[in-house]
C-alpha cells in the first residue's frame, strides 16, 4: 500500500539513512524474558565490530547490571538477529554475522527466567 | 437499544435543568458524581426550555446549556425550543 | 404587529451557511484542491447537519460567560495559594505531562482545524471546524493560565513548548498530531473529531480532570469542565462527520474504516501515558486505567460502534488487543519512565506499599505476577544506594515513537518484536498494529524524527546525555528530573507545610 498524495510520485525524506551515523550504524539488543529492560536497548556501533568484543565490552556494560547476568553460560544461550537464529562466531564481525542497521539482535539465556523467575 | 447520556456541572442552573430532564424524562436516571452530575437514559432525552423557564423562574435560552454542558453522548437535535438527544439504533 | 423574531434554525442558515456562494468564473477544484485527493467523494454537501446552531454572535456570548467565570476561578486560586491544597507534592508531575504533552497538542488542533476550515468544499463542516480551531485556541490559553500558577512553585513547567519539539517521550503526542494535520481534511477529522474527541475523548478527560479534582488541583477542574463544554460541540461534530461521510457514498465506507483502524491504534499508543498518570502519578486514584478502558472503551465504544453497524463499519481492528494490553500497560509506562528518570521533565518514584496494594486489587492476575517484582527489586537497589536506570537509550518503535515496552499478548514477559523492510532500510515497532500502518503509509513514516536515532546523529546537542538535558532539552538538571523524594519540589512543599 502506498500513501495517497496530493501530487504523484511523493517520496518521503528516510531520517535515519545509515550514511548519517559516520560509518557506524544503529544496533537494538534484547533479553528475552528479562523485562528489567523496560525495552531492548538502542546503541551505535561499528558494523565490523568482532563479535568477542560485542559479547566481552558490549555486553556487560548493557546488562551487566542483572543479577541473573554473571550466571549466564553463554555456550546455551540462543543469539538471534532479526528474528533468524545465528551462531556467535567471536572472530566475525557483526555485520558478517546478519547485523544491518537497525538490526535487532535477541538473547536468550534458557533456564534463567529473570528476578523472582517473573521474566523480571 | 443503547443510553444516551448528558453530564452537567454542578451549578445553580444545572440544577434546574436537570430537574426540567426528570419532569420530562420519566426514564431518565440521574447520577451524581464530584463536581458533576450524568443524566442517562435508554434511547434519548428531551430537554424543552419551556420546562426549564418554569423551574428556573426566568427567560432561558436553550443555548445558554452551553455554560453549564460537560459532556454528552448521542446524535444532537437543537432547536429554539428544546434540545433532543437520541440514538438512531 | 409584532416583529416576527427568526427561529434558531433559520437564524443559523442565514447567518452562515447562506454565506456561502458558487464559483461562476472560478474552477471549483482549484478553490479547493484538496477535496478529492483522499479518494472520499462527496456527492451532495447540502446533507450535512449542523448539530449546534452557534452564530457567531452567540458563539461570542456564550465563550465569554464562560471566561468570565473561569479567569475569576483561576485568580481566586492564585490568591489563596491554591497549589497547597493538593493531596501530594509528587500531584504536580501530572500537571507537569499535561502542559508538556497536551497544551501543546490543543495548539496544533487550532492549527489543524483552522486548516481544514479553508479546505472543505461543503460550508457547514467548514463553520464547525473554524469554531472549532477557536475553540482550541482558547483551550492553549486557558491551560496555560491555569497551569502557570505553578509554574511559581514547582520545576519543570518553565519551557513546555520547547521540550514538546524535542525531548523524547514528547515526540509521541507531537508525532500523533503531525500525522493527523499532515494527511487530508477527511481523515484529519476521522483522526481528530471522530476517533479522539469522540471514541476515545473520556479516556483524557476522565483520568485529567478528574484526577485534578481527587486531588485537590480547583485550577485545573475547572479549566476541565470549562472546556468540556466545547469538547461536547467538538464530539457531535465527530459524530456528523462520520455519518456524512459514511451516507455520501458507498466507496467512502473502506477508506473510513482504514482510518478508523489506524486512529484507534495510534490513540490507543498513546493514551499508555494517560494510563500510567491515572495509575501511577495521581496520589488519590480515580479509578483504575482498566476500569476506564471497560467504562468508556469497551461499553460506551461498544454502544458507538453498533449504531455504525447499518454503514457496514466493524469495531477497530486490534480493540480484542486493547482488552489484553489494558492490564499491562500502566505498568510497562510506569516503569519505563521511572528508570528513564533521569531524562524525564518530571520527578519518578517507586510506589508505596499502599499503592502496590491497590494495584494489586485493581489487577489481580498481572500486577503481583510482573510487576511487583520489578518494583521490589528497584527499592532494594534504592535501600543500597544503587538506584537503578536504564543503561543506554531504548529503542522506539518507528511509528508510535514509545520505547519498544509492549510485550505478547500470550506472553507479558516477551518484547512484542515486529520489522518490515522498505527500500532497503529495516524499520522496527511495538506491535501489529503500528506495523500495519507503516505498510500502509510507508513514505510518511520513513521521515520519523526518532529522539533516539536523532540523538545518535548528533543532532541533539551532547556529546553526554546531561549536556542533551541541559543543553538541548533545556531541563534544569537536577531540579526537573529524577527523584521525587531528593528533590526541590519536595524540599519547598515540607517548608510550606512545616514538616521535617
Amino acid at each position: 500500500m502506498a500513501v495517497k498524495p496530493l501530487h504523484e510520485g511523493y517520496i518521503g525524506e528516510v531520517k535515519d539513512r545509515v550514511e548519517n551515523y559516520g560509518g557506524n550504524y544503529i544496533v537494538h539488543i534484547g533479553w528475552d524474558h528479562h523485562m528489567l529492560y523496560a525495552a531492548p536497548q538502542a546503541l551505535v556501533l561499528s558494523p565490523d565490530l568482532p563479535f568477542a568484543e560485542f559479547l566481552h565490552k558490549v555486553m556487560p556494560e548493557s546488562f551487566g547490571a542483572h543479577p541473573d547476568f554473571a550466571t549466564i553460560d553463554w555456550p546455551s544461550v540462543q543469539w538471534k538477529v532479526d528474528g533468524t537464529a545465528f551462531e556467535p562466531v567471536p572472530e566475525k564481525t557483526l555485520k558478517e554475522l546478519g547485523v544491518g542497521h537497525k538490526s535487532v539482535i535477541r538473547f536468550d539465556t534458557p533456564g534463567a527466567m529473570g528476578i523472582g523467575n517473573a521474566g523480571v | 437499544m443503547s443510553k444516551v447520556y448528558i453530564a452537567l456541572q454542578d451549578t445553580d442552573d444545572a440544577r434546574y435543568i436537570i430537574a426540567a430532564l426528570e419532569e420530562d424524562n420519566p426514564q431518565a436516571v440521574v447520577i451524581h458524581q464530584p463536581a458533576m452530575t450524568r443524566v442517562e437514559c435508554e434511547g434519548a432525552l428531551m430537554l424543552k426550555r419551556a420546562t426549564v423557564e418554569e423551574k428556573l423562574g426566568r427567560d432561558w435560552d436553550v443555548q445558554e446549556l452551553q455554560l453549564s454542558l460537560i459532556s454528552l453522548a448521542g446524535n444532537v437535535d437543537e432547536d429554539e425550543e428544546y434540545f433532543h438527544l437520541f440514538w438512531k439504533s | 404587529m409584532t416583529t416576527k423574531k427568526l427561529n434558531i434554525k433559520d437564524k443559523y442558515r442565514l447567518l452562515t451557511r447562506d454565506l456561502d456562494w458558487d464559483f461562476s468564473y472560478q474552477d471549483r477544484k482549484e478553490a479547493f484542491p484538496y477535496e478529492e485527493f483522499e479518494g472520499i467523494k462527496i456527492v451532495d454537501w447540502d446533507k450535512w447537519e449542523d448539530p449546534f446552531r452557534m452564530t457567531m454572535d452567540s458563539y461570542w456570548k456564550y465563550q465569554a460567560e464562560k471566561e468570565k467565570k473561569l479567569y475569576a476561578i483561576f485568580d481566586a486560586f492564585a490568591q489563596n495559594n491554591g497549589h497547597l491544597n493538593i493531596s501530594d507534592p509528587r500531584y504536580v508531575n501530572v500537571v507537569k505531562l499535561f502542559l508538556t504533552a497536551v497544551t501543546p497538542l490543543e495548539y496544533q488542533a487550532y492549527q489543524g482545524f483552522a486548516h481544514v476550515g479553508r479546505q472543505f468544499g461543503g460550508v457547514g463542516a467548514r463553520v464547525a471546524s473554524q469554531m472549532q480551531s477557536i475553540d482550541e485556541l482558547r483551550h492553549v490559553q486557558t491551560q496555560v493560565h491555569a497551569m502557570s500558577h505553578y509554574n511559581k512553585f514547582f520545576d519543570g513547567l518553565h519551557s513546555p513548548a520547547h521540550m514538546h519539539d524535542r525531548v523524547w517521550y514528547l515526540s509521541v503526542p507531537k508525532s500523533f498530531f503531525e500525522d493527523a494535520r499532515a494527511a487530508g481534511p477527511f481523515e484529519f477529522l476521522v483522526a481528530v473529531s471522530f476517533s479522539f474527541e469522540y471514541v476515545l475523548t473520556s479516556l483524557l478527560f476522565v483520568p485529567f480532570m478528574s484526577g485534578a479534582a481527587y486531588n485537590g488541583d480547583m485550577a485545573t477542574v475547572t479549566f476541565g469542565f470549562s472546556a468540556q463544554s466545547d469538547e461536547a460541540r467538538h464530539m457531535t461534530l465527530g459524530l456528523e462527520v462520520i455519518k456524512f461521510i459514511l451516507e455520501q457514498h458507498e466507496d467512502n465506507v473502506p477508506i473510513v474504516q482504514k482510518w478508523i483502524d489506524k486512529w484507534f491504534w495510534r490513540g490507543n499508543r498513546l493514551l499508555s501515558i494517560v494510563s500510567t498518570m491515572m495509575d501511577y502519578m495521581l496520589p488519590n486514584k480515580v479509578m483504575s486505567w482498566q476500569e476506564a478502558w471497560e467504562v468508556y472503551f469497551e461499553e460506551g465504544g461498544g454502544a458507538l460502534f453498533k449504531d455504525l453497524a447499518r454503514y457496514g463499519i466493524k469495531p477497530p481492528k486490534y480493540s480484542e488487543q486493547s482488552k489484553i494490553e489494558k492490564q499491562h500497560i500502566s505498568h510497562q509506562l510506569w516503569w519505563t519512565f521511572y528508570t528513564h528518570g533521569f531524562a524525564t521533565a518530571f520527578q519518578t518514584w517507586i510506589p508505596t506499599d499502599k499503592e502496590m496494594d491497590w494495584l494489586s486489587e485493581k489487577y489481580p492476575e498481572t500486577f503481583d505476577k510482573y510487576y511487583r517484582p520489578r518494583w521490589e527489586h528497584a527499592r532494594q537497589l534504592e535501600e543500597k544506594g544503587e538506584r537503578f536506570f536504564f543503561p543506554g537509550l531504548p529503542m522506539l518503535c518507528q511509528t508510535c515513537q514509545i520505547p519498544a515496552v509492549f510485550t505478547e499478548q500470550d506472553d507479558p514477559t516477551m518484547t512484542t518484536y515486529r520489522a518490515s523492510d522498505y527500500k532497503g532500510e529495516h524499520y522496527n515497532f511495538c506491535s501489529d498494529g503500528c506495523k500495519d500502518i507503516f505498510d500502509d503509509e510507508p513514505e510518511k513514516f520513513v521521515q520519523a524524527w526518532l529522539p533516539v536515532h536523532q540523538i545518535f546523529q548528533g543532532n541533539c546537542g551532547g556529546p553526554e546525555v546531561s549536556d542533551i538535558l541541559a543543553d538541548y532539552y533545556q531541563f534544569n538538571v537536577g531540579a526537573d528530573n529524577a527523584d521525587m523524594k531528593n528533590s526541590d519540589d519536595m524540599k519547598r512543599w515540607k517548608q510550606w507545610k512545616g514538616v521535617a
